[in-house]
């Protein structure tokens, strides 16, 4: 397969969230607004980049027996740079996301990939795959954080999308919405590919 | 005292792991579906926060501060969390075969359940003292089991029931999920004062 062909496969057909169901937690948890989802999405992404390069760049030094603690070492690595980062230079995105950003660290999506991919893989490979995972990701966390900020809020952004006389329904920024609107969305895609394929 | 009681009951009912906070979500979906492995994760679970949360505390406090070497936090916690778990599966395998066999399996899948680092770092972030810690720690694990018990009854339930076959599986369990946690949400206006 080509470089291309890596990283679109995890936009859409191998989507982490809604075809693999992995990851849930920060995507549930963070995506009461449209910022803090791409925000989410964006620093597991670099996260996974960096650990997909530098667990393919020493896969046949890492034995066997110990690769996992191995994996979960650079892993923590580079999500204490993303944390050092954004405590930095946006504090305010870094404060709404909490405890979320160490948990990058158990995200399943980014052990994953370590695992079935960077482990096997060219470094030029994982960086596709790990384009293609972390896009999938983000696209998904971009989606979900849209509908409930629209609906819970009537914003996005920030920026008021819907006239003032919509009442916002509070229940979508609150955690039950978050089961609802991932629930129905799988539900929804489920209905879309069982009609495409028969 | 009341304190203890305080946080026991908020992290059971109001800020459940799961149903509020979202962690430990892929056991809570993934195991759920007969009540005997539920139990088993469950008490699993409760097992490894609490002790989890208590060694975290001390290396906190007595390794990571004195030294300032805070900022190795994550790295450090991960690593404590993965080699306790597995500690804890040895001294299982050898004490008591009745309990490897009723956790044996769940153990493993501990390490990577963002529950027990998430109430490591939640009780560093909330400055609890070692007492709050460990009830911190042991409430939050068995507020994880009272959701994934309740869960589990109602998908035996509803492996009965029809559900039409776009819903099937996860898309269902998320909107079970939901009414608990709707549920749930009444429970907050015991401790809003």
């Amino acid at each position: 397969m080509g470089f291309f062909s890596e990283f679109i496969k995890g936009l859409w057909r191998e989507n982490p969230v809604f075809r693999i169901v992995l990851g849930i937690c920060p995507t549930l948890a963070v995506s009461t607004q449209l910022s803090n989802g791409l925000g989410m999405g964006l620093a597991a992404t670099f996260v996974l980049v960096g650990s997909n390069v530098f667990i393919s760049l020493i896969r046949n030094v890492i034995p066997d027996k110990i690769r996992i603690p191995a994996f979960i070492v650079v892993i923590s690595t580079f999500v204490t740079v993303v944390d050092l980062f954004m405590a930095a230079y946006t504090p305010a995105l870094h404060e709404r996301l909490g405890i979320f950003i160490p948990l990058i660290v158990v995200n399943c999506i980014i052990l994953g990939r370590a695992e079935a991919f960077a482990s096997k893989s060219t470094v030029w490979m994982s960086i596709a795959d790990a384009l293609g995972m972390g896009g999938g990701f983000t696209l998904a966390l971009t989606l979900i954080s849209s509908i409930r900020e629209l609906l819970g809020n009537g914003t996005l952004l920030g920026i008021h999308v819907f006239p003032a006389a919509y009442s916002p329904a509070v229940i979508m920024i609150l955690p039950p919405g978050a089961f609802l609107t991932i629930g129905i969305l799988l539900g929804l895609f489920n209905y879309l590919s069982n009609r495409k394929s028969p | 005292m009341e304190n203890l009681l305080v946080i026991l009951f908020s992290v059971i009912l109001v800020n459940n792991f799961v149903l509020a906070r979202f962690l430990g979500l892929c056991p809570f979906l993934g195991v759920s579906r007969e009540f005997k492995s539920s139990l088993s994760m469950g008490a699993a679970v409760i097992f490894v926060m609490t002790l989890a949360s208590v060694s975290t505390w001390f290396i906190q406090y007595y390794l990571l501060i004195p030294y300032k070497v805070e900022f190795l936090q994550t790295i450090v916690f991960i690593l404590v969390i993965a080699a306790l778990v597995q500690f804890v599966e040895m001294v299982i395998q050898k004490v008591s075969p009745v309990l490897q066999k009723a956790l044996g399996i769940y153990l493993p899948l501990i390490t990577t359940n963002c529950a027990v680092l998430g109430v490591c770092i939640l009780n560093i972030r909330e400055d609890y003292s070692l007492l709050e810690t460990i009830v911190h720690g042991a409430g939050g694990g068995i507020g994880f089991t009272v959701a994934i018990l309740i869960m589990a009854g109602i998908r035996e339930r509803l492996s009965l029931g029809r559900v039409p076959k776009c819903m099937q599986g996860f898309p269902i369990s998320f909107i079970t999920a939901c009414l608990m946690a709707l549920s749930f949400f009444c429970f907050q206006g015991f401790f809003a004062h």
